[in-house]
């Protein structure tokens, strides 16, 4: 019975410490978790970063909960995800995309409404170096990562020159904070065969070889809470049908605390679909610790 | 190379541009005298570090930290330190950043809290953001020193 009790006490401080571990400490400076980008790694809007999402440190876990709806002329795109910061070195994200026709699904001859969904699952590891704290060197901090992607529409992106419904990028993201210039830069090089990030599928009748594409980001920190910034990410053009243009974005971001960040954006996504000067609004809530 | 890509490629690199270029100019007038200046010279960094100080000592996450330091004597040293780093006349006489904080344990976590009640202090004494953030710059590489070997690094060998 004694044994039994001293075992249970054991078993209970061993799981108290542990909790301890994993409590939510919020220990990395505001800001410097970064956003979730539009496949739901941590990043900027477009580009994966090399920062691990959350504001846990090496001694803790951070996770959070994003939403963004990025409308433009024609088409709607919506990503719903989740993403846990593991001891600031490994990320494990999960996305939910919809891309939604609306009234052109129609002229497209897929009928009005007409919706794409796909799940991204991505993971990504720090490999070295510290963006934000090693303000002494050039060194940035570098990661790689994976973002496996399944889309539900594999019969239609077949007839449209697809090669298939599902791939995986691969890339490697290289960040800094240059915090005596409050200016963030980050460069990421992504190996891909997705089109239109894989909402059309994947390779196509035009090529179906992995592309390296680049991807890059600006941020200046105006304050604590507020950041603007420039992304720029380079596609593929894998498909007849349809040209595929570079995306940017201008962005705003507010982060009036740990917890909640808002970023609102003008995006333009050049040629979707064959549908072209695809422009609009980028807007992001995320939530987390 | 397409034409209308080479058109969003170039107007996206002159955002690129004009946005380090605005940070630039931003951060341009806090570069016009020494950091020493800008953060108000010995009496201005001696009210930063009475702020950073009173933060810390009230702060749940880094206040036990603190616990058998002689306060008066940190303050010195911290203003000394802060003046010789930013530019002003002095010469910090202290042991280094890794023998004061060897035993203390430190992790990142007390490391960035000790940050953000810095930050407080200066916002308190209305340094600007940018002047706050040449400062941080010059201390953000002290974490190698003063956050303690994760568990399971081997320890260093004692001199």
């Amino acid at each position: 019975m004694a044994a039994l009790g001293t075992l249970v006490a054991l078993a209970a401080s061993r799981f108290s410490a542990q909790a301890q571990d994993l409590r939510p400490e919020s220990g990395k400076l505001i800001a410097t978790a970064g956003l979730m980008q539009i496949e739901g790694a941590g990043g900027g809007g477009l580009a994966p970063w090399a920062l691990i999402t959350g504001y846990g440190t090496q001694d803790a876990v951070g996770a959070n909960v994003h939403g963004t709806v990025v409308r433009v002329t024609d088409f709607t795109l919506s990503t719903f995800g989740l993403a846990v910061g593991l001891y600031d070195r490994v990320e494990l994200s999960y996305a939910r995309q919809f891309f939604d026709t609306g009234a052109t699904g129609r002229s497209l001859g897929l009928g009005g409404g007409y919706q794409f969904s796909q799940d991204v699952y991505g993971v990504k590891l720090r490999l070295f170096g510290d963006g934000v704290l090693d303000q002494d060197s050039w060194l940035p901090q570098v990661a790689a990562g994976i973002q496996y992607k399944v889309n539900n529409r594999g019969a239609v992106l077949r007839a449209i020159g697809a090669r298939s419904d599902q791939g995986a990028d691969f890339y490697i993201a290289a960040t800094k904070l240059f915090l005596a210039q409050s200016l963030l830069l980050n460069a990421t090089m992504r190996l891909t065969r997705a089109n239109q990030i894989g909402i059309l599928g994947f390779g196509g009748d035009r090529s179906n070889a992995y592309h390296p594409e680049f991807e890059g980001s600006a941020a200046v920190l105006l304050s604590r809470n507020v950041a603007v910034g420039a992304e720029y990410r380079t596609k593929p053009n894998n498909l007849r049908f349809a040209r595929e243009s570079d995306w940017y974005d201008l962005f705003v971001t507010w982060l009036p605390m740990k917890a909640v960040s808002a970023t609102l954006a003008y995006v333009d996504l050049g040629s979707v679909a064959t549908r072209k000067h695809q422009e609009g609004v980028y807007a992001s809530i995320q939530l987390g610790f | 190379m397409r034409a209308s890509s080479l058109v969003s490629r170039q107007g996206a690199i002159a955002m690129l541009v004009a946005t380090v270029a605005a940070a630039n100019l931003l951060i341009a007038p806090a570069q016009a005298g020494t950091l020493y200046a800008d953060l108000g010279e010995q009496r201005g960094l001696t009210r930063i570090v009475d702020g950073l100080l009173e933060r810390a000592l009230a702060d749940a996450r880094i206040k036990a930290t603190l616990e058998d330091t002689n306060i008066d004597r940190l303050k010195r040293l911290l203003v000394l330190q802060l003046c010789g780093l930013t530019g002003g006349p002095c010469r910090y006489t202290g042991r280094t950043m890794k023998a004061a904080h060897a035993d203390l344990n430190l992790t990142p976590r007390h490391f960035n809290a000790l940050v953000e009640d810095l930050q407080d202090a200066m916002d308190a004494e209305h340094v600007s953001f940018w002047t706050q953030n040449h400062l941080l710059a010059l201390l953000a590489p002290m974490h190698r020193d003063v956050v303690a070997a994760r568990a399971g690094a081997k320890p260093e060998a004692a001199p």
